[in-house]
């Protein structure tokens, strides 16, 4: 399940918005300005459902996003929607995998206390005997410049 | 003919023998006759597996992907509590302190190792390093990988941590590492090709018993192995998944 964010779990001053995501879903967000840097030598990894259900998370994933592994579990993937990620990143993720192809790109994530990290996200379809089942999910930590690149392209994007 | 046994030819020389010792081991379990083959290449193995030359095979993982999707090989076991890991390391004296201060045209020693070479390489992304923007010195092992650091011949080295870990104290001593790998989920597997699999069950309950008796746990020793846990098939369907998903 997704719940709206509490300003209980927020660290810092933080803005508020609300966010239409997949599936019919409207989330309150609440975020800040404070980056966590990813962390060196580490994979952020998770797979989901067709639907973009979290079925696993690894340790990583649970440190960086600051939700416990149970909170995570059967939550929509889009808990981790920052709002200056322009939804058409998430609408070229889902086109390019729905048709069974990998999907890279650099990626804001939200974190549960409003913080954000910025990610190198690779997501491809998991085929089993010839079906897509769901979608793994390996997160990396991306170069700097790269980062510049999509704070300066991702505004333009909404 | 004999069944053929081949292992990736990134382990230990350390561990010759005890593949010797695994293999017959392993044909007095199933009563088949086995050989023991171990390729000095990468490229000669797979050249192998692609004339259906391999039976049983203790894989990478990047390797396993291939011959699990393309060449219909099923998973039997992993090493319990063991991961691949890499080590990015410099020269001690080095000026670099951080990955992000290379730049392309950086000179990388690797070995031949593709999973390690390929973490390595992750690993210096953050750098905006490519195997397209560097310059790739591709040694025959670990030791030889230290050697061009410690002699400024590269800036950079890709170690197997394992390896690395092996390295003399007075090699270890000269060099510095700037990050390691902790994806704690990729590891080697043995598994075995489409005319040996109607013994695959038979296989996997000897090798996960090897523990419990005094010559299985000598064979493994000598392997330097604990203990083999099995590998569901979904297991290695995941594992694949996430080597597709580095390998872009």
């Amino acid at each position: 399940m997704i719940y709206d964010m509490k300003p209980e779990h927020i660290i810092g001053d933080y803005k508020e918005v609300t966010l239409d995501l997949y599936g019919g879903i409207r989330r309150t967000c609440l975020y800040t300005e404070t980056e966590t840097p990813y962390p060196d030598g580490k994979l952020i990894v998770s797979t989901t459902d067709i639907n973009g259900i979290i079925t696993q998370v690894n340790k990583s994933f649970v440190e960086m996003s600051g939700y416990t592994q149970e909170e995570l579990i059967n939550s929509p993937h889009s808990i981790l929607r920052h709002p200056d990620m322009p939804p058409a990143a998430f609408k070229d993720l889902w086109n390019t995998v729905s048709k069974g192809e990998k999907w890279q790109g650099y990626v804001k994530n939200l974190r549960k206390d409003g913080g954000y990290y910025w990610v190198k996200a690779t997501v491809i379809p998991n085929v089993r005997h010839g079906q897509v089942v769901g979608y793994t999910s390996v997160r990396r930590k991306p170069s700097r410049s790269k980062v510049e690149e999509s704070i300066k392209l991702y505004p333009t994007l909404f | 003919m004999p069944y053929q046994l081949t292992v990736s030819p990134d382990f230990s020389p350390d561990h010759l023998s005890g593949w010797y010792i695994f293999n017959t081991w392993l044909q007095r379990q199933i009563g088949e006759a086995i050989h023991l083959e171990l390729y000095n290449s990468f490229q000669a193995q797979r050249d192998a597996i692609h004339i259906d030359k391999i039976d049983l095979i203790y894989a990478n993982p990047f390797d396993a992907a291939m011959l699990v999707r393309e060449k219909g090989f099923l998973p039997l076991v992993k090493v319990q509590g063991v991961s691949d890991e890499a080590i990015v390391a410099v020269n001690k004296a080095s000026a670099i302190t951080d990955v992000t201060e290379l730049s392309p045209g950086s000179r990388i020693a690797v070995t031949e190792d593709p999973d390690v070479r390929l973490m390595g390489m992750i690993m210096l992304e953050p750098a905006d390093l490519t195997t397209d923007n560097v310059q790739i010195k591709v040694c025959d092992s670990y030791v030889l990988v230290a050697k061009q650091l410690l002699r400024e011949d590269a800036d950079v080295g890709i170690f197997l941590a394992e390896a690395y870990d092996d390295l003399s104290s007075i090699i270890k001593k000269q060099l510095r590492i700037l990050v390691q790998s902790q994806i704690g989920v990729i590891q080697h597997a043995l598994l075995v090709g489409p005319r040996l699999a109607h013994r695959r069950d038979e296989l996997r309950e000897s090798l996960l018993a090897m523990n419990v008796d005094e010559k299985g746990r000598d064979v493994l020793k000598n392997l330097s192995f604990d203990v083999w846990a099995n590998i569901e098939d979904e297991d290695m369907e995941f594992m694949i998944d996430l080597m597709d998903t580095l390998n872009t």
